[in-house]
């Protein structure tokens, strides 16, 4: 059985067409990037698959363990293994990292049927998942996003991911506004969990990331669809010609929509 | 020739005889209506002195002169005094409902909610209390260790009988009777209420709850508190539970006085939850109009008010502190959610007379659904009162998009050696918030209290630690159903 599979996946905003028959399928173990213009609905699809009521789906179905993940709330998707990292973090002030993570961990291993984990067994779990990321102590304590920094943020994310063990991680431009430095150590983050019974997706606008996280598959997203996939020489084929050679094919149809 | 005060009652309980009116002094519950008469059928009801009744008298007489406020931020069907039952004779054991099978499914469920261990949900309920729990001799042995202490707490009632002197002295003294109109009738209609004195020198050996009051009766009405901290006596007071408390009595028209003399600290918190109104209509709810006001009379004294008010359809009340010892600080902690169809117009004044005095103002409201929540906070900094230090700070937080947060701040700073801080926030709990916490797991009810949590962190820190579970617990449960 497939991880995920999404076929023919339309969705709109505010009556505004952006998906428009999305067709990917991922297989456990497996690295998928997804690259494309801006515009093209890469962030779309990632909120889409969380759930994010911005949006409405359309048309076309999406699998995810056999299941119907359209049907499922936000909450049941992320307590079955779903994780998004997501591009622009949000802030909750009042509330401290470490104690939203210990209220997310527990309703997901609640659903799982595990016993939760009480506040000291929690420290000593995260302060492991905080050497993935080589997060700082200080970090657990503040309000989630709370005054962090750009790279701070997407750091968090990770170190979120990390900590909740997820089954199926889609990444929004994770690399966006981080330095050489942080993208190793995010990069080093997400290697370390790659994992047979795991997949990834990882929406990226720049080749860099995947010199990184080397992805088994690369797709490229034009105008609401996946218009071409391949291997990793594709992103490098992208980062030399751009890519308008693909817009252009799309536009006069002389690209059909592909999946793998 | 002046007529004693119970033939002057008997005279006028056999006059309205003929009208119709109850014989029986032994009755249990007045009929509605409000006049003198009404008034010394109390007093003499709770045999007090004489000077006691003309101090009601005269209260009762200022009423008349005196018009209903209607300058806050509030709007309710007008209250006909002459509607309400001014006395009502303490239920009796035995007079209650049999078992909690005999209470409303609903109030159950919520006492469940807020984990209130069954022998008291049963005594809030008024079922009578079995041997298993005894809450009479409980009191007892909390009384004998006061009294090893030199503590009294007692009720108002009691305290006039054995110590009359003592309530002569303070009673009034930090809310005269003239003060406002809801101080007025309160003055000349109180039922019960808390007397507190700490002797000098004398930490309370523990924190005091209306619980632990023996005979606590069904005073919610028009209660009237007063606390006396001699010179350097500590006090910490707690009022109000979680559990929602239902009364046929629609306005509560409380009066607390604290009296806090040299280097003296009286701590008073209240966790209010009194029956909002229905949640579909907004009708029926308590009228929760209280003046509540302390003095710090002495050099550095202290005063710390905290409070979560969840409850009532109209919550009205400005905890205030009057500094007038040199040194003296005082404190106002809020946290007041309304929602549904709950008003709220609260918040605090704080009158630096003497030097050095410093205040701190730490209020957060919550509006959801059609809530109206409103602060309304002054601090006064008179002209002899050098170096005063004055920070508040609040905060609004908005759920949905049919609520509203009002903010009236008054500045009056008399004196230029003043240092004042004033910082103000207004926040939405947003949708990409509630989001981000679905995404990682949460479900939205939970992430909306995690959240309010968060934002009221600052309060709930103030409130004695069990207390503040509680209080916890009730905006979790108060805040159920409220996104969505």
């Amino acid at each position: 059985m497939s991880m995920l599979e999404i076929k023919d996946l339309h969705a709109q905003a505010e009556q505004q067409e952006i998906l428009k028959g999305v067709e990917l399928t991922v297989e456990p173990g497996q690295v998928h990037a997804i690259m494309g213009p801006n515009g093209s609905g890469k962030s779309t699809l990632a909120r889409v698959l969380a759930g994010d009521a911005a949006y409405e789906v359309t048309g076309g179905e999406v699998l995810y363990k056999g299941q119907n993940l359209l049907d499922m709330d936000p909450e049941l998707r992320a307590r079955e293994g779903l994780f998004l990292a997501f591009q622009y973090p949000v802030e909750i002030p009042g509330v401290s990292n470490v104690y939203f993570l210990k209220a997310a961990l527990n309703a997901i291993r609640k659903h799982r049927g595990e016993p939760e984990m009480d506040a000291m067994d929690f420290l000593t779990y995260v302060r492991e998942k905080m050497k993935v990321v080589k997060m700082e102590e200080s970090l657990l304590q503040r309000p989630v996003n709370d005054g962090f920094s750009g790279g701070e943020k997407k750091r968090n994310e990770i170190f979120h991911m990390a900590t909740l063990d997820p089954v199926l991680a889609v990444l929004d431009e994770t690399d966006s506004g981080l330095d050489i430095d942080a993208l190793k150590i995010v990069a080093d983050g997400v290697n370390s969990l790659r994992d047979d019974n795991r997949a990834f997706v990882v929406i990226t606008h720049y080749q860099r990331l995947l010199n990184y996280i080397v992805p088994d598959v690369v797709h490229v997203m034009v105008d609401g669809r996946i218009v071409r996939s391949g291997g990793k020489e594709l992103a490098h084929e992208l980062e030399d010609k751009g890519y308008s050679w693909l817009e252009q094919e799309v536009a006069t149809g002389a690209a059909e929509p592909v999946g793998v | 020739m002046p007529v004693s005060g119970t033939e002057l009652l008997e005279e006028q309980v056999n006059k309205k005889y003929e009208a119709g009116f109850v014989t029986d002094v032994e009755q249990e519950t007045l009929p509605p209506g409000l006049d003198e008469d009404v008034v010394r059928f109390i007093s003499a009801k709770k045999g007090e002195p004489e000077w006691l009744l003309e101090w009601r008298l005269k209260a009762f007489r200022h009423w008349q002169t005196m018009t209903e406020p209607s300058w806050a931020n509030i709007k309710y069907d007008p209250v006909d005094y002459q509607s309400i039952s001014y006395y009502s004779a303490p239920k009796k054991q035995g007079d209650g409902p049999k078992s909690l099978d005999e209470i409303d499914p609903e109030i159950l469920r919520t006492y469940q909610k807020l984990g209130i261990p069954l022998d008291e949900q049963k005594m809030l309920a008024g079922v009578a209390v079995d041997a298993v729990f005894d809450s009479v001799s409980v009191a007892t042995t909390f009384r004998e260790k006061l009294a090893d202490a030199g503590v009294i707490f007692c009720p108002i009632s009691e305290a006039v009988r054995e110590h009359p002197e003592l309530v002569k002295k303070y009673l009034g003294s930090v809310v005269p009777q003239s003060d406002n109109f809801f101080a007025a009738l309160n003055s000349a209609v109180f039922s019960d209420g808390s007397f507190v004195f700490v002797p000098a020198g004398v930490r309370c050996p523990m924190e005091l709850s209306t619980y632990f009051r023996i005979n606590a009766q069904n005073t919610g009405q028009f209660e009237r508190t007063l606390i006396i901290a001699e010179e350097g006596a500590h006090v910490s007071y707690l009022e109000g539970c979680t559990a929602p408390m239902r009364d046929e009595n629609q306005l509560h028209a409380a009066v607390v006085e604290l009296y806090a003399h040299e280097r003296a600290e009286i701590k008073y918190s209240t966790v209010q939850n009194w029956y909002p109104g229905n949640p579909e209509t907004g009708k029926g709810g308590i009228y929760n109009f209280v003046t509540k006001r302390g003095i710090c009379a002495g050099r550095a004294a202290k005063i710390s008010w905290t409070q979560v008010e969840t409850g009532s359809a109209i919550t009205w009340k400005y905890p205030s502190v009057i500094l007038k010892g040199d040194d003296s600080v005082g404190e106002f902690y809020s946290v007041a959610l309304s929602k549904a169809f709950q008003q709220a117009d609260t918040g605090t004044k704080m009158i630096h007379i003497g030097k050095n005095t410093t205040s701190t103002i730490v209020s957060k409201g919550i509006s959801a659904g059609f809530g109206q929540n409103t602060y309304r906070g002054a601090v006064k900094i008179l002209r002899g009162a050098d170096n005063a230090r004055n920070f508040s700070q609040c905060d609004s937080m908005l759920i949905g998009d049919q609520c509203g947060a009002h903010t009236f701040p008054y500045i009056d700073v008399q004196n230029p050696t003043a240092h004042m801080e004033h910082e103000a926030s207004t926040s939405k709990v947003g949708e990409d918030q509630l989001f981000y916490c679905n995404q990682r797991g949460i479900e939205t009810e939970d992430a909306v209290s995690m959240i309010v949590n968060g934002f009221c962190k600052e309060v709930f820190k103030e409130l004695p630690m069990e207390f503040a579970v509680e209080a916890r617990k009730l905006l979790e449960v108060s805040l159920e159903g409220s996104v969505g």
